[in-house]
């Protein structure tokens, strides 16, 4: 123990030498950086110099850096596309919607689970909210639609009915919404729960002498420690608002619903992969990107005016 | 005491009834997780037209593997079962690999650029090229139906970073660091010898993380693998879950009524449901309690 603490104190000595010295002493930490480096360029930095072709007309033969400068005609096309409007909705709602619907559940879930008292029994629970994190997408959108289907499926064999889920518009923003909370908000509860395993468990103790019912607890002990999580988790959330899942609604978008499944995500794939249009793609999808962060910027400026001990990052 | 017992009662429920809600509220939140998987295993094993008729909500009837057969007969699924196993454990010793690669050195308090890296790594969380610029280098730099554009572009995961450089900061013993330095070890040599070794527990939750990621992963195959052959599971799948699943319901609508073919396809739908959900559900249990303590440590210190 002692030589480890005279260790430590050459060390802290050690720490006051020169930039070079301890440059070079920290070659094998850069050398250990290096891909990691080298591949977050090649594959994050330079795609994002490559957005300027949302303002070049792409040419596979002119490449990214040598076609032809257009400035905004390919936002102009989008906004005025005949469904411009009705995807940005869709997109806006879509997101607003299951963010209002998802958010509060994993917190509601956490309090509730928080206060079980056998352990066991507390654990089975989480084991098994945890699971449909754990399956592909693919897997329930696969699910989704035999439970939905009108022939056989389980929903209408439940109800009685036989109604077509998936071609109906009205109907697309509920399956979207609850299968997503279905998926992710056991999952959900684990940041919620890492917060209130930290709390002091005389605290509850004092409590319940004082005679506080499970829900002033809940109200007055477990509530007020998750405030700054829950801040944190929205500040999220909202910064990627119109990230909607692209995966979910490409593999549940019909011809019959697309009155309220057209959203910008889908659209950019459609436009850029399937139909090869490069730069109008990458237009669109800087459009959407833009609107991410000025609502990022400005629910951080809201929130941290209610919390100040929250910072991002 | 007892005042204050009757007082507590007097205010809201007592212990015992609130107890007896919460584990009933707790029951049914399970059931609605559980049984549309429950539901699903059930109806593979069952014979089709039972399942249609809706005799199959708790117990399988007439008890079949025809469904599994069925699925694996078709070589494309054997296939995608092959290309995913490969793609998720080269991927998730990549992905490791890197992540650790960068924790560690961001990690070290006084190395000199730290927060410029930092910084240089965070960004990417929240700003990217977006779908078509990423294509368009994955594309020049040649990884169009090669197997890397799986890992290489997508291989720092900066969250993951994060959750494991914290973990470094606050959970390897400063002493055993230094004591190791002090007799002459390198940087490398003190990463491979201690740290790694110590930091078991996280590298559990990064190796579950990854290979959850790629296993479910169909997206990235989709747009950088578009050759048949080297297809992973869930975009095969695509083919019976998505777009069968469209043809049934115009033949359904045609024709009034089910064909036996329809029939076999609905019971591979069940299997290849259970088939590809089933590895992961397996593997995560036992690793609960690893990536439960991984989001402690990157949990915002209140």
């Amino acid at each position: 123990m002692s030589k480890s603490r005279a260790a430590a104190a050459v060390v802290k000595r050690g720490s006051g030498k020169s930039v070079s010295k301890r440059l070079r002493s920290y070659w094998q930490l850069y050398l250990m950086l290096l891909i990691p480096v080298v591949l977050t360029i090649v594959y994050k930095y330079i795609p994002m110099y490559g957005i300027q072709i949302a303002f070049r007309d792409y040419k596979a033969s002119r490449g990214m850096w040598g076609s032809k400068w257009v400035g905004w005609k390919w936002f102009e096309r989008f906004f005025s596309a005949p469904n411009c409007v009705r995807m940005i909705k869709n997109t806006v709602l879509l997101s607003l919607y299951s963010l209002l619907w998802s958010f509060p559940i994993p917190i509601i879930l956490a309090l509730l689970i928080n206060q079980l008292r056998f352990n066991k029994f507390k654990r089975t629970v989480q084991t098994v909210l945890y699971a449909p994190h754990f399956i592909s997408t693919m897997v329930v959108c696969g699910m989704l639609r035999i439970f939905l289907s009108p022939s056989g499926g389980l929903i209408n064999l439940i109800a009685g009915t036989s109604i077509d889920f998936l071609s109906e518009s009205s109907a697309f923003r509920t399956i979207y919404i609850a299968s997503g909370i279905w998926q992710d908000a056991g999952w959900g509860i684990i940041v919620y729960m890492a917060t209130l395993a930290n709390i002091d468990a005389s605290h509850y103790e004092a409590a319940r002498i004082d005679g506080a019912s499970m829900f002033q607890r809940i109200r007055f002990i477990d509530l007020p420690e998750l405030v700054p999580q829950i801040v944190l988790m929205l500040i999220m959330s909202v910064g990627s608002l119109m990230n909607v899942g692209f995966e979910k609604v490409f593999l549940l978008q019909t011809d019959l619903n697309k009155a309220t499944s057209d959203v910008i995500s889908v659209y950019v794939y459609q436009q850029g992969i399937e139909n090869a249009k490069y730069s109008y793609s990458t237009a669109v999808g800087l459009f959407n990107t833009m609107v991410n962060i000025v609502l990022l910027i400005a629910v951080n400026k809201i929130t941290s005016k209610i919390s100040d001990d929250v910072s991002f990052v | 005491m007892g005042r204050k017992k009757q007082a507590g009662q007097l205010r809201g429920l007592s212990d015992r009834t609130s107890d007896i809600i919460l584990v009933v509220i707790c029951l049914f939140v399970m059931l609605l997780v559980a049984y549309p998987l429950y539901y699903v295993l059930v109806a593979s094993v069952s014979n089709p037209y039972d399942v249609y008729a809706g005799k199959t909500f708790l117990l399988p009837s007439e008890f079949t593997l025809s469904g599994y057969k069925a699925l694996f007969a078709d070589n494309s699924i054997a296939r995608g079962y092959i290309n995913s196993i490969k793609y998720t454990v080269i991927g998730t010793v990549f992905s490791v690999l890197m992540v650790y690669l960068a924790a560690y050195p961001l990690s070290i308090k006084d190395l000199p650029g730290r927060k410029f890296l930092s910084i240089f790594f965070i960004i990417t969380m929240y700003f990217g090229g977006g779908l078509i610029p990423t294509y368009l280098i994955v594309k020049e730099t040649g990884l169009i139906n090669n197997m890397w554009a799986l890992f290489l572009p997508g291989g720092v995961g900066v969250g993951n970073m994060i959750i494991v450089r914290n973990f470094f900061e606050h959970s390897i013993p400063k002493e055993m660091v230094e004591a190791a330095e002090i007799d002459g070890a390198s940087k490398w040599t003190t990463f491979v010898k201690i740290v790694v070794p110590l930091s078991r527990a996280i590298m559990a939750v990064m190796v579950v993380f990854s290979m959850v990621a790629y296993w479910n992963d169909w997206f990235t195959a989709m747009i950088y693998l578009p050759g048949q052959e080297q297809a992973p599971l869930p975009l095969v799948l695509r083919n019976i879950l998505i777009k069968s699943s469209a043809s049934a319901s115009q033949a359904s609508t045609i024709s009034g009524g089910y064909a036996e073919l329809n029939k076999m396809t609905e019971m591979i739908k069940f299997s290849s449901i259970i088939v590809a959900a089933a590895p992961m559900l397996v593997i995560y249990p036992f690793v609960q309690k690893y990536f439960e303590k991984g989001f402690m440590a990157g949990a915002v210190k209140g």
